[in-house]
């Protein structure tokens, strides 16, 4: 008879302080010698973890309402525009919102800056009404001033993610880093074996509800993320083999640490938001034990050509070759680099285990489990009528 | 003799033109040179990235014939500041860096830079992505 557990058992044992709790390349290692039955069996969770830069990131902003009154319908934060559109004081600062005058500086900057507690210049406008007579106001915010401030990311932690090259003559610059002539690198993004969708690829564990690590403190994956893809093509062991499923997550900005989020801006791209995610995977049976025993050889991703029109694919590879530091495409050896951090995933990883393992975060049901069966669509052209 | 090797940024006057300078390192000091990077606007200041190797004591007499020469000479360590306290070693700058001075730890995956063996590409500036590289070449 296998093992099963339940979410119920596993918190218990988190608060009495029994249970076990690895981390996901800690578990990878332990399945060179155990079955996915005996990890079922000695292991209750395992912590997942990325520190990527997800573009699809911003934050929500109350800023309270000054006297007299206004309506902001047009807003700007470090001269960066946020969104005009939600009610009177409330806003959205996208991470790839940039500055009108520094193109380096962006939304991505401004929720930095809020986090590590600097003022931050707010200016806004709007036409007057009868109950917001104001027409304008500027003014200085801060993490203390304003009512919430929380992070809300539509789309992050992807599961899998392309490898990107160049084969032209001309250096590109993209939000995959810069990538050489020729072939002269490679760049991925994934923490391989340590990624959290990739542990869970069929996301029998996480869903609406679920309780994460969020950049230094408590989150919540709010939904499916937007792109959210779970037809795309797996590989013999049922990992995608190129971006696939997404989550969008949220939680309290002002308890977050800079040294989990951080601002970034890419050469002739724009700026971006490098978030830290952890998510705990509850090991409820053996299918969850082999899901998260994953190897980096066994994640396969797919070599993308950035420099080509319609990024034409180049082959697979695997984050085992890739973390080895080079790879082979069309029998040459090129370079591999990696765009994440898997230095900060691995402390990510650390961290939730010590919280787990201090009954200190406890591993939830989701309320809802994410839809399955679903694929995009594209964005059509549709022709005028004369 | 045991020699060394260092390199050195060499910011040349712009009336230094007319003296082989480098044809005397050679010569008198018995260093070999390897230029690694160079940028001269004649009649102007040139700048000269120069890998310098032979004794320690004949590095020195160069340096000092140099210096005499109102050439200034800089170890290239110190023209290159990188703010590493605030790196996430996210890999970014190890992407471009064909030199291998800028290069990932694989065992814990940190950012190791050895600025010994940067040719002063100047790839890694815009590459990082928290514009933690400033280089003073000119």
């Amino acid at each position: 008879m296998s093992v099963t557990k339940t979410y119920e058992e596993i918190n218990r044992k988190l608060k009495e302080g029994t249970a076990v709790v690895l981390t996901a390349e800690e578990v990878s290692e332990m399945a060179k010698e155990c079955s996915p039955a005996e990890i079922a069996e000695k292991v209750d969770v395992v912590t997942t973890a990325t520190f990527g830069a997800m573009c699809s990131s911003g934050a929500v902003i109350n800023f309270g309402h000054a006297n007299p009154p206004i309506r902001m319908e047009k807003i700007r934060l470090n001269k960066v525009p946020a969104y005009e559109g939600l009610a009177a004081v409330d806003t959205y600062v996208g991470a790839t919102a940039v500055s009108e005058e520094n193109p380096k500086y962006g939304g991505a900057h401004v929720i930095q800056d809020l986090i590590e507690g600097k003022d931050i210049e707010l200016e806004a406008w709007g036409k007057g009404t009868d109950c917001y007579p104001r027409k304008h106001i500027k003014t200085i915010i801060n993490k203390d001033t304003v009512n919430e401030m929380y992070l809300f990311n539509p789309r992050n932690a992807y599961q899998n993610y392309n490898v990107a090259v160049n084969t032209t003559d001309e250096i590109k610059y993209t939000y995959m880093g810069t990538l050489l002539p020729k072939l002269k690198n490679a760049n991925y993004s994934t923490a391989g074996e340590l990624s959290p969708l990739l542990n869970d690829p069929e996301m029998r564990t996480i869903g609406i509800g679920t309780r994460i690590f969020l950049g230094g403190t408590e989150g919540f994956v709010t939904w499916q993320g937007t792109q959210f893809h779970t037809t795309k093509e797996k590989n013999e062991l049922g990992v995608p083999v190129t971006n696939a499923a997404t989550i969008a997550v949220i939680g309290n900005l002002k308890a977050m640490s800079s040294e989990f989020i951080s601002a970034a801006y890419y050469e002739k791209y724009g700026t971006s938001l490098f978030v830290g995610i952890g998510v705990p995977i509850p090991v409820l049976d053996e299918d969850i034990a082999k899901r998260v025993s994953i190897r980096n050889e066994q994640i396969e991703t797919t070599i993308l050509d950035y420099g080509s029109a319609g990024t034409p694919s180049l082959g697979r590879t695997n984050y085992a070759e890739l973390q080895s530091g080079s790879i082979k495409i069309n029998g040459q050896k090129v370079r591999t680099a990696p765009v994440a951090s898997l230095q900060k995933a691995r402390k990510i990883a650390n961290i939730l285990k010590e919280k787990l393992q201090a009954g200190e975060f406890e591993v939830t049901k989701p309320v809802q489990m994410f839809p399955t069966g679903t694929s995009l669509n594209s964005l059509k052209e549709v022709e005028e009528e004369n | 003799m045991k020699t060394v090797k260092k390199r050195f940024v060499l910011n040349f006057p712009p009336q230094s033109g007319d003296k082989p300078l480098s044809y005397r390192l050679v010569k008198e000091f018995d260093i070999s040179i390897n230029i690694l990077k160079a940028e001269v606007k004649p009649g102007k200041t040139g700048t000269l990235l120069l890998e310098l190797e032979g004794t320690k004591e004949n590095l020195k007499k160069g340096i000092a014939y140099l210096e005499e020469n109102q050439v200034q000479c800089q170890p290239l360590k110190k023209k290159i500041t990188f703010k590493q306290e605030q790196c996430i070693n996210c890999g970014n700058c190890t992407g471009v860096c064909f030199t291998g001075a800028l290069k990932m730890d694989r065992s814990n995956w940190e950012l190791k830079f050895k600025p010994e063996k940067c040719v002063v590409c100047e790839l890694c500036v815009p590459a990082c992505p928290l514009n933690l590289f400033t280089i003073d070449f000119n």
